[in-house]
C-alpha cells in the first residue's frame, strides 16, 4: 500500500475549497443576461385551477414573462415520468396519474407550481408573482394513507381508482401459510415508518441557457446524476435533443436521494430559457425545499413472524401501505417494492416470506428514495420484530438473532436477493464487546436507583448496494441499466484525469477515486484529477445513489486502469527492450523485474503521445474507457447497539453509548468511511428521535421550516464508537461493498429497541419525541 | 424582502422622531425576529430604524436596589456580564440558553420582550423577578407589560430603553427546549424576594403567552423546596398543544421545570 493508496485515511482533496468557501455551486454561477424565475405555488392541497390572470404582473418592473401550466401542455413538454414499472398481484400495470411540470388544471399538493414569473431580478419576480391572480376551486383532500384507502375517499387521479397505484406482492404466500400453521409462537407488530424531509444543505437550483445560433441548451443543476437528467429531459420531456443539451452538476451540497430526480423547476427553467431567449436561473429557498423536494419513507406496516419451539424462524408475513404522495416521482415505485421487500430476510435464515405492498396517492409532496431508500424501512421492521420476539419469547435479543443468523454463503433468500458473503456473528460480537453488553443489567439497576430508565437496543442490519445487474433490474421493471463508466486519460506529462459517471455531492470521490489510481501506479493523489458532473466531459454514467459509486463506478475505474496499464506496459517494454511480462509498476516507475532498468510514468506517457517510438501497429495516446455492469448487489451488514437513558419526568432520551460494527468490505479511505457512517447515523437517529414531516387533515404541511421540523444537531447525538468487521466482497475486484447509507438503515431500530426496553413496552412510534415517550410512560 | 429605508439614529430622541416620520416604521435591534419576517415578505416596513447602535441603549449597570439592562444589550453580553452573574445569576444563565451563539450575539433583551414570543425566555424572568420595563415615555411593571401572544403594552413608536430588575433572595430558571426551534417548549423562572414574596412564571406553555403559576407560588411560599411541589397539580386547561407537546405534557413540564428551577436556585 502506498501512503496515499488503498487503506490510507488521507485528508479529502475537495475539502480545501469547501472549507474555505471556494466551492462552486449552481447558485454561484452568473451568466450574461441572466433572468430569475420565481414559481407561483398552490396554497391548497387539492384544487382546480380556474384561472390565472397575469395581466397586471406583466406590467410590473423588470418582468420578462409569466408562463403557465397550459403553455407547458401546449408546447408538448412531456409529463414527468416514473422510471420503474411495477405490476400488481392481479397482473395489472401500476396506475399512474399525469404530472405536468406546472399544473394546467388541478393541483394536488401544497407547493405545486402553477406558473412561473421570470424577471430581471429575483425580487422583481417575487413582486410580480404577488400580482398574478390565481383562482382556485378547492377540492376535498386525502392527507394520509388511511384516509386515502377509505371507501368513498376523494380521488386524486382518474387513472387510479381508490387512490391505489399498485397492490404488489413478493414471496410464497402458501409456504408462509404453512410455516405459520406449524408455528410454536407467532410474534406480531404494527409499525409506522415516519415521513422525512431530506434537507440537503444546498437547496435545489438550476440555470438554463439557450444559444439560438447553435440551438444548444446548457443546464447547470443540482443533480446526483447529470446524464440521467439529460436523458430524461430529452427523451421524455422533449425539451432539447440529447446532442444539443449539456447538463452540468458542479459542486452539489448534499443530495441523500433528493437530487436524483428531474423536478418540474429544472424542466421549466430549461424550457423557459428558449421561450424568453435569455438564461433563466432558479434557486429554491428552504421553504420550497420542504414543499417540493421528494420526501422519504412514510409506510404503515403489519408484520408477523412465526417461530418453532427452538426459536428458529419459520416464516415472515408483511403487509405494508406506502404513501407515494400526489404524484409518482422518478423512482418512487421501486422504493417500497424491490428496494424494500427484497431485504425483509434481514440477516436471518427465513425459509418463507410473503410481503404485500400497496401504494397510494395522497395530497402530499411526492415521496421517493431518501438515504437508504426502502432498506431502512425493511431493516426497521425486521429488527423491531426480532426485538419484540425476544421479549415475547423471553430470550436474550442478541442470542435470538445469533441463533437465526445466516452463516453459509452464498445464501439465497426467499425474496430475490442472493447474499454473497458476510460474517454477521463477527459484527454482533464486536458491538456487544464494545458496549459491554454483559454489564448492562448492572448499569440498568444502578440507573433505576437514580430514578432513570435505562435501555439497550440491538439492530443487525443488512442492505443491498451497488445497484445493480442491469439485466436483473430490467427484468423487474427498471427503465434504465445501472452500470457505470470510467475513462482514464494519462496526459502527455503523466498527470492523470479520471472521468467518472458517478457524481460526488459530499462523498469524497475526488479523494477516494484518486487513491485507487495512487494504489495502482504509486503516484501521489495530487497528480490525479477526478472529473465528473458534466455531460460534455464524461461520456455517460448513471450517477450516485444507493452507495454504488465505489462498488460500480470504482470497478469501472479499475477496469479502465487495467487497460491503461496493459498499454503502458507494452510501451515501457518496447522502450526498455524487455518483455512486456517482465514489467512491474512501482512508485510511478515501470521496472523490468530483476534488473535496475526502469522508465518513469511521464516518459511512458510522453512516448505514447509523441508516438516517435511505439511498438509496431500501436495507436498513439494513453486513454482508456471501461463500462462495468455488476454481477450482483453488494451486501453491507453490521450490528448497531445503543444504550440510552430516559428521564421519566420529561420523557427525554439521552444517549449513554452508541456502538457500530460494520462490514463494508475493503475500506479505501477509512476516515471518509467513518464520516459517511457518522452522517448516516445522524439521519437514522434523526428519524428515530426527531424528524417527522406532518400534514394536517387539509393537507397543509405543518413542519415546513426548521422551527417545526427537528433536524438532528450535534448535541442531539452521542460520540459514536465505530469498528469494522470486513469480509471482502467477491463480486468486484476491489472487494468493496458501499458505506453511504448503512448508518441511516441500521440505527433507527437500535434506538427504538433501546427506548422500548427502557420503558418496558412496545407502544411507541418514531419519532420518539419527549412528549411521546412521556405519554408512553405515563399514559 | 420588500424595499425599505434603513436609518441609523444616534440618540433615542432622534430614533423616535424618525419613527414618527415614516409611514410604517419599525425599530430594529438584533434583527433576529424582524429580518426573517421581512425576508418572508410577512412584514413590509417603509422605514427600519436601527436602535442597536445607539450608545445609550447598550450596557448593564448596577442600581441601588438591583440592576438595569439597557434594551439593545445582547443576550451574549447578559450571559457574560459579571454584574448580572453577581446580582441575579439565574438571569445570566437564562440568557446563555437563548438560541445559538449567532442568535445570542445579535438578539437583544429589548427586541425579545417587545416581540413577546409566547416561547421566549426573557418574559418569564421579567415576570417572576417583578422587573420594570423602562421606555422613553414611562415605566411599566412586567405584570402589565406582557399582554398575550406577541402583544405588549407598548404604544406605537414607544422605545424600550431598558429593564430594571430588583435584587432577589433566590432565583432559578429551568428550560425544556423545543426540539426544533430550541425556544422554550416550557421554561419556568422561580424567584423569592428579600421580603419573602414568591413569584413563578412559565413561558412556552400557555396559549396566552407568559403566565404566573399561582399553585406553585403558594406551595413554594410555604416551603421553598423542589419536593414541596410533588403534590401540586397543574391544569392543562388553556395550555398550548402541538406536535411537540400536548397540553398535559406541558402541564407536567411546568411542574418539573419549576422543581428543577428551585433546585438550581438553592
Ligand atoms: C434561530 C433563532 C433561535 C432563537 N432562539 C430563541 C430562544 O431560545 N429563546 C428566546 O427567547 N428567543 C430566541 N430567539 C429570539 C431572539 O433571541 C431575539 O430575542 C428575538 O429575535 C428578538 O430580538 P432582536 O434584538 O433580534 O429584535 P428584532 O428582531 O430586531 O426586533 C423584534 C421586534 O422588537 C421591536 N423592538 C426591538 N427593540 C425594541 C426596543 N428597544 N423598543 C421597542 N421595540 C423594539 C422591533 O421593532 C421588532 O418588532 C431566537 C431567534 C432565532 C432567529
Amino acid at each position: 500500500m502506498g501512503v496515499e493508496g488503498i487503506g490510507a485515511s488521507v485528508v479529502r482533496k475537495e475539502d480545501r475549497r469547501f472549507t474555505t468557501g471556494k466551492g462552486r455551486y449552481v447558485d454561484d454561477i452568473k451568466l450574461q443576461g441572466m433572468t430569475h424565475a420565481h414559481f407561483i405555488r398552490s396554497p391548497h392541497a387539492h384544487a382546480k385551477v380556474k384561472g390565472i390572470d397575469s395581466s397586471a404582473a406583466m406590467k410590473m418592473p423588470g418582468v420578462v414573462g409569466v408562463l403557465t401550466g397550459q403553455q407547458i401542455v401546449d408546447d408538448k413538454v412531456g409529463n414527468l415520468i416514473c422510471g420503474w414499472a411495477i405490476t400488481s398481484k392481479d397482473g395489472s400495470p401500476m396506475k399512474m396519474g399525469a404530472w405536468p411540470a406546472m399544473a394546467p388544471e388541478t393541483v394536488r399538493f401544497v407547493g405545486q407550481a402553477v406558473a412561473v414569473v421570470i424577471a430581471e431580478t429575483k425580487n422583481q419576480a417575487k413582486d410580480a408573482a404577488e400580482a398574478v391572480v390565481v383562482t382556485y376551486e378547492e377540492l376535498p383532500v386525502v392527507a394520509d394513507i388511511r384516509s386515502a384507502i377509505k371507501p368513498g375517499a376523494p380521488q386524486l387521479h382518474p387513472e387510479a381508482p381508490g387512490n391505489v397505484i399498485y397492490d404488489w406482492a413478493i414471496g410464497d404466500e402458501s409456504a408462509v401459510k404453512d410455516a405459520f400453521g406449524k408455528a410454536a409462537n407467532v410474534v406480531t407488530l404494527e409499525l409506522t415508518n415516519n415521513r422525512l424531509v431530506p434537507n440537503a444543505m444546498e437547496p435545489r437550483a438550476a440555470i438554463a441557457e439557450y444559444e439560438e445560433a447553435e440551438e444548444h441548451y446548457t443546464l447547470y443543476t443540482t443533480s446526483q446524476n447529470p446524464h440521467v437528467a439529460r436523458l430524461v429531459l430529452s427523451a421524455f420531456y422533449n425539451i432539447a435533443p440529447e446532442h444539443k443539451l449539456r447538463v452540468i452538476a458542479p459542486d452539489v451540497g448534499g443530495g441523500f436521494g433528493s437530487k436524483i430526480y428531474i423536478y418540474p423547476e429544472e424542466m421549466v427553467a430549461l424550457w423557459a430559457s428558449k421561450k424568453v431567449g435569455r438564461p433563466v436561473k432558479w434557486t429554491g429557498d428552504r421553504t420550497e425545499a420542504f414543499l417540493t423536494d421528494a420526501h422519504g419513507r412514510d409506510h404503515i406496516s403489519k408484520a408477523e413472524m412465526a417461530f418453532d419451539k427452538d426459536n428458529k424462524i419459520l416464516g415472515l408475513r408483511v403487509k405494508t401501505h406506502a404513501n407515494l404522495g400526489a404524484y409518482m416521482s422518478l423512482f418512487s415505485s421501486s422504493v417500497p417494492t424491490y428496494l424494500y421487500a427484497t431485504l425483509l430476510s434481514g440477516q436471518y435464515n427465513i425459509p418463507a416470506i410473503y410481503a404485500e405492498v400497496m401504494t397510494v396517492y395522497t395530497n402530499t409532496t411526492p415521496v421517493d428514495a431518501y438515504r437508504g431508500a426502502g432498506r431502512p424501512e425493511a431493516s426497521y421492521l425486521v429488527e423491531r420484530l426480532m426485538e419484540t420476539a425476544a421479549r415475547q419469547l423471553k430470550v436474550d435479543p442478541a442470542e435470538l438473532r445469533r441463533k437465526n443468523f445466516i452463516t453459509q454463503f452464498p445464501h439465497q433468500t426467499p425474496v430475490i436477493m442472493a447474499y454473497d458473503i458476510g460474517d454477521f456473528g463477527a459484527s454482533l460480537d464486536a458491538s456487544m464487546k464494545a458496549i459491554d453488553y454483559a454489564g448492562f443489567p448492572a448499569r440498568k439497576a444502578k440507573a433505576k436507583a437514580e430514578g432513570k430508565l435505562r435501555g439497550i437496543g440491538v439492530s443487525c442490519y443488512i442492505e443491498a448496494c451497488g445497484i445493480a445487474p442491469s439485466k436483473a433490474v430490467g427484468s423487474l421493471g427498471a427503465g434504465v441499466g445501472l452500470w457505470e463508466s470510467a475513462e482514464i486519460r494519462v496526459n502527455p506529462v503523466g498527470t492523470i484525469e479520471v472521468l467518472t459517471g458517478s457524481h460526488s455531492h459530499g462523498q469524497g470521490h475526488e479523494t477516494t477515486f484518486a487513491q485507487l489510481i495512487s494504489e495502482r501506479l504509486g503516484v501521489p493523489i495530487s497528480q490525479v484529477q477526478i472529473v465528473h458532473g458534466d455531460t460534455d466531459k464524461v461520456q455517460f454514467g448513471m450517477g450516485t445513489y444507493g452507495s454504488r459509486s465505489l462498488a460500480v463506478g470504482g470497478t469501472a475505474i479499475i477496469k479502465a486502469m487495467e487497460k491503461v496499464e496493459a498499454k503502458a506496459k507494452k510501451i515501457a517494454a518496447h522502450q526498455l527492450e524487455a518483455s512486456e511480462n517482465d514489467i512491474v509498476i512501482e512508485n510511478g516507475e515501470f521496472k523490468v523485474t530483476g534488473t535496475d532498468k526502469s522508465i518513469a510514468l511521464p516518459m511512458v506517457a510522453l512516448a505514447a503521445y509523441t508516438a516517435h517510438n511505439l511498438p509496431d501497429g500501436m495507436e498513439p495516446g494513453l486513454k482508456e474507457t471501461a463500462f462495468y455492469d455488476p454481477t450482483n448487489f453488494t451486501f453491507p451488514a453490521g450490528t448497531y447497539i445503543c444504550e440510552i437513558e430516559v428521564d421519566p419526568a420529561t420523557g427525554k432520551t439521552s444517549f449513554v453509548d452508541f456502538v457500530a460494527a460494520d462490514d463494508f468490505g475493503r475500506l479505501i479511505n477509512p476516515m471518509i468511511v467513518e464520516g459517511q457512517v457518522h452522517g448516516g447515523l445522524a439521519q437514522g437517529i434523526g428519524q428515530a428521535l426527531l424528524e417527522h414531516a406532518i400534514y394536517d387533515a387539509n393537507g397543509q404541511p405543518i413542519t415546513a421550516s426548521f422551527m417545526d421540523y427537528t433536524m438532528p444537531r450535534a448535541d442531539d447525538l452521542p460520540s459514536f464508537k465505530l469498528s469494522h468487521t470486513p469480509t471482502l466482497c467477491p463480486g468486484n475486484p476491489l472487494g468493496v461493498k458501499g458505506c453511504g447509507e448503512a448508518g441511516a438503515i441500521g440505527s433507527s431500530a437500535a434506538v427504538i429497541n433501546a427506548i422500548t426496553d427502557a420503558i418496558g413496552h412496545n407502544k411507541l412510534e418514531m419519532p420518539a419525541t419527549p412528549d411521546r415517550v412521556w405519554h408512553a410512560i405515563h399514559g | 424582502m420588500y424595499e425599505t429605508t434603513y436609518h441609523r439614529p444616534s440618540s433615542i430622541d432622534e430614533a423616535a422622531a424618525m419613527f414618527a416620520k415614516g409611514s410604517e416604521s419599525k425599530y430594529l435591534a438584533g434583527g433576529h425576529t424582524l429580518i426573517p419576517v421581512m425576508k418572508q415578505r410577512l412584514a413590509s416596513p417603509s422605514d427600519v430604524i436601527d436602535l442597536a447602535r445607539i450608545k445609550d441603549l447598550v450596557g448593564i449597570e448596577p442600581t441601588s436596589d438591583g440592576i438595569v439592562i439597557k434594551a439593545a444589550t445582547t443576550h451574549y453580553d447578559v450571559a457574560q456580564s459579571a454584574i448580572v452573574k453577581k446580582a441575579i445569576p439565574a438571569l445570566a444563565y437564562l440568557a446563555s440558553l437563548i438560541g445559538d451563539p449567532a442568535v445570542r450575539h445579535r438578539g437583544t433583551i429589548g427586541g425579545s420582550i417587545a416581540n413577546n414570543d409566547p416561547a421566549a425566555d426573557y418574559p418569564a424572568a421579567l415576570l417572576a423577578l417583578d422587573a420594570t420595563v423602562k421606555t422613553n415615555k414611562r415605566n411599566i411593571k412586567a405584570g402589565d407589560f406582557f399582554k398575550g401572544l406577541f402583544t405588549t403594552a407598548l404604544d406605537d413608536g414607544e422605545i424600550i430603553t431598558g429593564v430594571s430588575f430588583p435584587v432577589t433572595d433566590k432565583a432559578g430558571y429551568a428550560k425544556f427546549p423545543h426540539p426544533a426551534s430550541r425556544f422554550a417548549l416550557t421554561g419556568v423562572f422561580v424567584a423569592r424576594s428579600p421580603g419573602g414574596e414568591v413569584r413563578v412564571a412559565a413561558t412556552g406553555a400557555s396559549q396566552n403567552g407568559v403566565m404566573r403559576v399561582p399553585a406553585i407560588e403558594t406551595a413554594l411560599k410555604a416551603n421553598w423546596s423542589a419536593s414541596a411541589l410533588d403534590g401540586v397539580k397543574i391544569s392543562a386547561d388553556g395550555l398550548m398543544s402541538d406536535i411537540h407537546g400536548a397540553s398535559d405534557y406541558r402541564a407536567n413540564l411546568i411542574k418539573v421545570m419549576a422543581q428543577r428551577a428551585v433546585a438550581a436556585a438553592g
